[in-house]
């Protein structure tokens, strides 16, 4: 049975979650993905402030088809997460423990989840018509330039996602395989 | 000879783009919808229930199955009796690409350069192969292609000695090194045979058949149900939170090649295995 959460991911939040747990979340979401994570981080190394307030707050690695008209958004399901590795560390220094996305993480991004009471959810890739449906509001705050990898503020309901990897460093990727395998002999 | 106007070419490739994204072929559907029956874990299983509730939202709503709508490879085969008119072909496809990419609200992902980067805002250009063949007419396939499983395909050039053993292993060397990262359950194209370029080129190809269907020589026909049941072995399951559905199938194309070498391809593609023809 899925958990159901809300935003913002407090570090109380954060260290209730357990790899394997399925979750419905709900709360305001930051959309990002490689261009935007290195304006911000080149941002930070300047001493500059981001666009938007990164305490507790959570990153969905997406770059989201145009909405059609009438839509809030078009199709939005997870990129792959690996390629924000290198900002991702950057990120949970100033508050930013949420990431959302799909896919293999490195072990410096895990050893930065341990300090910073980080968390990565597993949204489906390739599920991006039914995780819009999720997206109640989306708004554009920054890097307008970058079309779809634009920084967008959105609004979720009840998004179902997976924990992937826990505060504590444990991983469903190496978790729910073992124990299929274990299963199954 | 007969005469055809590019700017039929550019219809059709218009309206291609935008049906492939929204609507996945029969043969995925129905190979997801199987694996979800065999499946038994309750990550696995939901995981799945979702797939195949968001093709169907896609389909209803006519909008994207996934966000990234890929790159437009755009395969033409020209029979030889043809003779295109009205401007250039790949103006044509690329006008096609720009316009269904527009209309159908599909993601621009395509960089004008790749190393110094910069979005070219439209989609394109299109990855156009051409082909000739006999006969007097086109057969257009689109088949937008995402880069989180195009990231993770790999091409070796084997010596001979490798064998058979040697494709096998490559193989799953592939699949384990993906992991999670494709979007699994995912789809394997594999070229073997060929040059360098021949080798991935056939991969894609084996991308773009039905996964129903099976290699005409009953030897890798063979191959790819042991490779497909093997890869099913590995337990990466779907989205890689483990279960029985790795992979929902494997193609293999093949081409004669040089007595010193075995060259081999491997294209992934995730659970949206996505292309569409039409012939003019």
């Amino acid at each position: 049975m899925a958990r159901k959460i809300t935003l913002p991911l407090t570090e109380e939040l954060a260290k209730s979650l357990k790899a394997g747990d399925e979750v419905l979340l709900t709360g305001t979401i930051y959309t990002s993905r490689d261009a935007g994570h290195k304006r911000m981080c080149e941002a930070l190394a300047r001493g500059e402030e981001l666009p938007f307030d990164p305490q507790d707050a959570t990153i969905y690695y997406v770059g989201p088809t145009p909405a059609k008209p009438g839509q809030v958004i078009g199709s939005a399901g997870p990129t792959t997460s690996g390629r924000m590795d290198a900002y991702a560390p950057t990120m949970m220094s100033v508050g930013a423990r949420g990431m959302i996305g799909k896919g293999a993480r490195l072990p410096e991004v895990v050893e930065a989840m341990k300090a910073h009471s980080g968390v990565y959810f597993g949204a489906i890739g390739g599920a991006g018509a039914l995780l819009a449906k999720c997206i109640k509001s989306a708004e554009l705050i920054a890097f307008e330039d970058l079309g779809a990898e634009a920084l967008r503020k959105l609004y979720v309901e009840d998004m179902p996602l997976v924990v992937i990897i826990d505060s504590e460093g444990n991983n469903l990727y190496e978790e729910g395989r073992a124990a299929y395998l274990a299963n199954r002999k | 000879m007969r005469e055809l106007n590019v700017s039929l070419i550019t219809d059709v490739v218009e309206k291609l783009c935008i049906e492939a994204n929204n609507h996945l072929p029969e043969d995925v559907k129905c190979a997801i919808k199987s694996c979800r029956a065999c499946e038994d874990g309750e990550i696995a299983k939901g995981v799945l229930d979702n797939i195949i509730e968001n093709f169907e939202i896609a389909d209803n709503e006519n909008v994207p199955i996934c966000q990234d709508t890929g790159m437009a490879c755009v395969f033409l085969e020209i029979g030889q009796d043809v003779h295109l008119v009205g401007g250039d072909l790949t103006d044509a496809v690329n006008e096609g690409v720009r316009r269904g990419y527009d209309k159908g609200y599909l993601r621009k992902s395509v960089v004008g350069d790749p190393v110094r980067r910069g979005n070219t805002g439209d989609n394109t250009p299109a990855m156009l192969y051409t082909e000739i063949v006999p006969g007097e007419q086109v057969k257009i396939t689109v088949g937008p292609k995402g880069f989180g499983s195009e990231n993770m395909s790999m091409i070796r050039m084997f010596k001979p000695s490798a064998g058979l053993q040697g494709i096998k292993d490559f193989i799953i060397e592939a699949v384990e090194t993906a992991g999670p990262n494709p979007c699994p359950p995912m789809v394997v194209g594999v070229g073997i045979g060929g040059t360098f370029d021949k080798a991935a080129l056939l991969a894609k190809k084996a991308l773009m058949r039905p996964l129903d269907s099976s290699h005409p020589d009953p030897f890798y026909a063979d191959l790819e149900k042991e490779m497909l049941e093997k890869i099913n072995e590995l337990g990466i399951g779907p989205q890689g939170f483990g279960g029985k559905t790795t992979a929902i199938g494997l193609n293999i194309e093949t081409l004669p090649t040089h007595i010193a070498g075995m060259p081999c391809a491997i294209n992934i593609n995730c659970h949206v295995t996505r292309h569409k023809s039409e012939v003019l």
